[in-house]
């Protein structure tokens, strides 16, 4: 019985991706509503937070009306030249950016609410511009919460099914992702497959999160002011 | 005058609003003093460019701010201290000093980082991480850091008001020997009567957002409508010398426009510069001179002023001794009985001074 790796590689290269394409999106986004306090930060503030309390399955309804051949977006992607994303690689990255959004932006937005003001004050006397004080002060002092972010993202990533199912299929080396390939062993009684990709999770999982721990607790011993 | 800072500045926020025109001198400190919600660390702030505010700043024939324009806090050539530190706690203390320094044009840097590092007395704080200096050591960093910004005016924000007695000491040497090293003016924030005797060259008193009161200091603090204000800290701050030390009796005699004054002896050398404070409720007035009391300093005065305190049954009077102010504050029984008007002569009893150390010479 030989094992198949594919699934794992495919899964993993997803995460990153996903975990990339947020930090970038993200990081703005929290920095923004950090600062802001107008009436429509808490509306943001609520999408963002979406897709942690609806069903998986919703997310990738709608997602599959949007990006399908008569959705708005599949009619765009369709006159660019990209065919529709349902049923891609591509359309599972796009899934997951919105899935995982929450476990990217909230972090990041506590970490910069961390901060308060006045290291950027401090910062702005000190002659540095807007994206000086950004860059030197902000970010490093959300360290901690880059960190969670990237983890509980990525992790996240790992473990999801129930939008790649309904987004992405059940394509071998394209959508066909750890958690589905888990499904599939137990449909077709592949029991032995299913334990080893099954226990494998439990144990990255598990490091992940200690890891996470240890870390995020000596940083934040080492702010202590 | 070059270095002079002129603001018309108006905000509002909620129930507080402030609203000064204001002329401040281009040297020397100049205290903003006022209790906790007088407005002076608002008035500080959009100063700043920290805090908006409509009207007009100029500081040094630069306008900062006016109907059109506002510099942004990096543009201005301003330094700043927060009544805490504020220290980055991902630098070293090195890197923290270095922060604004390295973004000054090579040519715009007065200050070296030895020259800082040396006033401040921090050189052997230079590798350690914030988190590991006391609270004291801290603001002297972040006062160094404040200084390598070779800022064109220093604003500081009660620096010492987080700071136990022994620090507070510590840095108020510091402070001194930097208001004698700088030619720029530095605008302190502080509630502490103490301090404004000690470093204030020039005083503006604040109340609800507005300035009551400004000035020298010594004129300002003699005004009799200001120590009101003041209530039990009300007295006069006069610039003095060590004119005489008698070893014998452990005193020293302080010459000031006018007179004398003994003290006792704090070891301050001869000749030097220091300031004596003398509160109001310390002096008293005879209309002869008075013999057999233990009081030693028994000074000719001519009464100035007499006015109302805060209780209805007292009175301040402000006498002169030469050139040099003095207040008393008495009753009003007593200011009848011995008919204390303008132009009288009397004997002004002080009961205690304060000597304040002025360092340098």
């Amino acid at each position: 019985m030989s094992f198949d790796w594919q699934p794992v590689i495919l899964s993993f290269k997803l995460a990153s991706l996903t975990t990339i394409t947020l930090l970038i999106l993200a990081t703005p986004l929290a920095w923004w509503l950090s600062l802001n306090d107008r009436w429509y930060k808490q509306a943001l503030a609520a999408i963002v937070a979406l897709p942690l309390v609806l069903p998986p399955t919703v997310l990738g309804f709608y997602l599959l009306l949007l990006l399908g051949p008569n959705g708005p977006v599949g009619q765009l992607t369709q006159s660019l030249g990209l065919g529709v994303l349902p049923f891609t690689f591509e359309g599972l990255l796009l899934a997951s950016v919105l899935y995982s959004l929450p476990f990217a932006v909230q972090p990041l937005q506590n970490a910069f609410e961390t901060i308060g003001r006045r290291p950027l004050e401090v910062a702005a006397t000190l002659r540095a511009s807007y994206w000086d004080r950004f860059i030197t002060v902000a970010v490093p002092l959300a360290r901690p919460g880059f960190l969670t972010a990237t983890v509980l993202t990525f992790a996240h990533t790992v473990g999801e099914f129930g939008v790649v199912l309904m987004i992405g299929g059940n394509i071998p080396g394209e959508t066909k992702v750890l958690s589905v390939a888990i499904y599939d062993h137990v449909e077709t009684l592949e029991y032995d497959q299913a334990h080893m990709l099954s226990a494998g999770m439990i144990g990255f999982a598990f490091l992940v999160l200690l890891v996470l721990y240890r870390v995020n607790g000596r940083l934040n011993r080492g702010y202590h002011l | 005058m070059s270095g002079e800072i002129l603001a018309r500045l108006k905000t509002r926020l909620g129930d507080f609003s402030l609203d000064v025109d204001l002329q401040l001198p281009a040297r020397g400190v100049t205290a903003l003093f006022g209790h906790s919600g007088s407005g002076k660390t608002t008035l500080l702030r959009c100063i700043a460019g920290l805090q908006n505010a409509r009207g007009e700043l100029r500081v040094d024939g630069t306008v900062w701010q006016d109907a059109t324009r506002f510099l942004p806090v990096h543009r201005r050539p301003l330094a700043y201290v927060f009544q805490e530190a504020s220290l980055f706690p991902h630098m070293s203390v090195r890197r923290n000093l270095e922060y604004g320094f390295r973004r000054l044009a090579p040519d715009a840097r007065k200050i070296s980082i030895e020259q800082a590092v040396d006033w401040l007395g921090i050189g052997a704080l230079l590798a350690r991480a914030p988190e590991k200096l006391s609270g004291g050591e801290r603001q002297r960093v972040a006062i160094a850091r404040a200084l390598l910004c070779s800022p064109n005016v220093l604003l500081m924000d009660e620096p010492l008001a987080a700071l136990d007695q022994k620090s507070k000491n510590e840095i108020l040497f510091y402070l001194e020997e930097l208001h004698d090293a700088l030619s720029i003016p530095i605008l302190y924030v502080t509630h502490s009567a103490d301090e404004v005797a000690q470093l204030a060259d020039y005083i503006v008193v604040m109340e609800s957002g507005r300035v009551v009161a400004d000035g020298a200091l010594t004129e300002t603090l003699a005004g009799l409508d200001l120590p009101v204000k003041m209530g039990e800290e009300a007295g006069v701050v006069l610039e003095a010398a060590v004119g005489e030390r008698d070893e014998r009796w452990q005193l020293a005699r302080c010459e000031f426009a006018g007179g004398s004054l003994w003290a006792r002896d704090q070891g301050v050398p001869l000749g030097h510069r220091i300031r004596v404070r003398v509160l109001a409720r310390d002096v008293s007035l005879a209309i002869q001179p008075v013999t057999g009391t233990s009081i030693q300093n028994i000074l000719p005065a001519v009464v100035e002023q007499v006015s109302d305190d805060r209780h209805p049954g007292l009175a301040l009077v402000r006498v002169r001794v030469g050139a040099s102010p003095l207040l008393a504050r008495l009753t009003k029984r007593s200011v009848n009985e011995l008919h204390l008007v303008e132009g009288k002569s009397v004997w002004a009893q002080v009961k205690s001074v304060a000597v304040i150390e002025k360092s340098g010479f």
